[in-house]
């Protein structure tokens, strides 16, 4: 086990290395700063100074270097537009989008879960196939349009939840549900596919033939064996919702990660982008990991194997 | 003690279980002898109600020391089996949950029909591990199935089946999916735990060697129909119905058999029956089949406890 978390941990190294070059490649190609931050009413000199004041007139390689040392002794540079450390500007908005993930990968698991165990159990039966049809619409809806809908009804004709911004819990709940909705069909058609395999083998045979009750078969015997492939898609798609929240942060005001990615990236904002994108990655592995440790849990096969 | 009278059992169009009748006494080994496809093990699923979804299952009388098991309620049934109905399958490999300890496995099934704390349970599944001859139960009971044997698992699987003192044990294939010597420790264990509890064991088997040294009673199964029932004696002895002689001429026996010569096997293969049909199933194969064979077959007894079904009189 222990060599197994090593053997990640030097992976996870490598695409992040990976992500800084191809990170630092993209942002170079999309445009040029200076003129950004110029305006447009700057001068030819004005841009020349503000790229040598950023060492933007330095050569690639060497801005590259520069930057990832500056990375690797914890500083992710300044930003060319807010003119403020990207560490605060990340400190500021990581737990928004860290909440509205967790809030997200919440709903999901809560309608996935139990919808993908009840086809499952009605195999083949219209109610498996009414299921499946849920699951096949909320897979072809754009969430930008679920998130309309939902404001339209909950928010401004039930007026039961905020549509925008976040002054208290109940700000998550809406664009929460949203982001719930991209991963609630993969989720839910796992849990009914590892579902089906496991009340059909032979321990859950077993199971009744030992009298245990529907309740045990299922949720003890099934569900602990159908749950791996489970988890493992659960955090690949909590990994979607942190970095694809731009849409639902822009659609309901959140200033989270995504708005911020979305702003400093339409304003060739370097530094944040950059930070953004590695953060984004590093989460990314942790989560892939975290799912594999949490699968050693649930199978003994893992662990001693 | 179980007595089950013209069980069928249908998955759609296919009829694998047409008529079978069984009675199994108290403290008797019985052996449900046939090919493979006969419908043993779907006669066994069917009385423990645990056929899958969209077979159909009928029967005159399924009883069990006086419960009608056909009037009873899934759940009424799931207080029966596992407390008073013990099973084992053929697959020991796949039979036990990979994800729980052999522990949480044999105390959830006391639990469950005796009730008692967790310790009284342990120390019960403790000692039916050390009764189906496993070293160390303390070490066993906290591995996962995956790190024991076939063997091993296979006794774990007995040892759970016990573990509730059932009067009546189902056996379908035990020794099957093992390798040859352990078959027979896990044979002899069979035999030696049925003479010890006083289990009705109801042993499934395509094996007659194996039928020969454990079995009281043998029901010979061909092509979803009991066609003969005898004591092991009477059976051996005098084996009457046609398929009967055949299953047993088709066994090589050392000594009697001289080098080079050809076993006496039965010609053709099982067929399918549709569930229509009516008649003997083996008359295609029979080597003494006649017109009277295309129509309902008698159940004859030729002497107590020794009844098969043929038209032919002995």
């Amino acid at each position: 086990m222990r060599r197994f978390i090593l053997r990640r941990a030097i992976l996870g190294v490598l695409v992040c290395m990976t992500v800084l070059v191809i990170s630092f490649g993209l942002t170079r190609v999309a445009g040029d700063p200076a003129l950004a931050v110029a305006g447009p009413q700057a001068t030819a000199a004005d841009v020349a100074a503000i790229r040598r004041a950023y060492g933007l007139d330095r050569p690639l390689p060497e801005q590259f270097f520069t930057w990832v040392g500056a990375v690797a002794r914890g500083d992710l540079g300044r930003s060319y537009l807010f003119r403020e450390p990207v560490a605060n500007l990340i400190r500021a908005r990581l737990p928004i989008t860290l909440t509205l993930g967790l809030v997200g990968l919440g709903f999901a698991l809560l309608i996935a879960l139990p919808l993908g165990i009840v086809a499952a159990l009605h195999e083949g039966t219209p109610t498996d196939r009414l299921v499946m049809l849920v699951a096949l619409l909320g897979q072809a809806m754009p969430s930008f349009w679920l998130a309309l809908l939902l404001i339209i009804g909950l928010g401004l004709r039930l007026q039961w939840l905020p549509i925008s911004g976040i002054d208290d819990w109940t700000g998550y709940l809406l664009p929460g549900l949203v982001l719930a909705f991209s991963a609630i069909p993969a989720l839910m058609r796992l849990t009914r596919s590892g579902m089906i395999d496991a009340l059909g083998s032979d321990y859950i045979r077993t199971a009744r033939a030992k009298g245990l009750s529907r309740a045990s078969i299922v949720l003890k015997h099934a569900a602990r064996n159908a749950a791996m492939p489970v988890v493992a898609i659960a955090a690949v798609q909590l990994g979607f919702m942190l970095g694809g929240s731009i849409v639902i942060e822009s659609v309901f005001s959140l200033p989270g990660l995504g708005f911020l990615a979305w702003e400093s990236i339409s304003k060739n904002d370097f530094p944040v982008v950059q930070a953004v994108v590695l953060l984004l990655a590093v989460i990314y592995i942790a989560l892939t990991l975290f799912a594999d440790l949490l699968n050693a849990a649930l199978d003994p096969r893992l662990r001693t194997g | 003690m179980l007595d089950v009278a013209g069980l069928r059992v249908s998955f759609g169009a296919i009829e694998a279980v047409h008529g079978v009748s069984l009675r199994v006494r108290h403290g008797e080994t019985h052996c449900l002898v046939g090919e493979s496809g006969c419908g043993k093990s779907v006669t066994a699923l069917a009385i423990m109600g645990l056929l899958a979804r969209g077979a159909r299952r009928r029967a005159e009388r399924i009883g069990f020391d006086g419960t009608d098991l056909l009037a009873l309620s899934d759940r009424g049934m799931g207080r029966l089996r596992g407390s008073r109905i013990g099973m084992i399958f053929q697959e020991p490999m796949t039979s036990l949950n990979p994800a729980y300890t052999v522990s949480s496995q044999l105390t959830e099934v006391y639990r469950r029909h005796r009730g008692g704390t967790r310790a009284a349970a342990t120390e019960r599944a403790a000692a039916l591990l050390g009764r189906v001859g496993i070293s160390a139960p303390g070490l066993r009971l906290g591995q996962f199935p995956h790190q024991l044997s076939g063997g091993l698992r296979q006794r774990v699987m007995i040892a759970m089946a016990l573990m509730c003192d059932p009067d009546l044990l189902i056996a379908d294939e035990p020794t099957t999916a093992l390798d040859v010597t352990v078959q027979a420790g896990i044979l002899r264990l069979l035999a030696a735990l049925q003479a010890e509890m006083g289990l009705a064991l109801l042993l499934i088997t395509h094996d007659l060697g194996v039928v020969a040294r454990v079995a009281h009673q043998v029901s010979v199964m061909y092509a979803g129909e009991v066609v003969e029932s005898a004591p092991v004696a009477a059976l051996f002895a005098r084996p009457t119905h046609p398929y009967t002689q055949g299953l047993l001429a088709s066994v090589p026996v050392p000594g009697k058999l001289r080098r080079g010569q050809p076993l006496d096997p039965i010609p053709g293969s099982v067929p399918r029956i549709p569930p229509d049909f009516v008649g003997c199933g083996f008359r295609e194969r029979c080597r003494f089949a006649m017109p009277a064979c295309a129509v309902a077959v008698p159940l004859r007894e030729r002497a107590p406890g020794h009844s098969y079904l043929c038209q032919l009189t002995p």
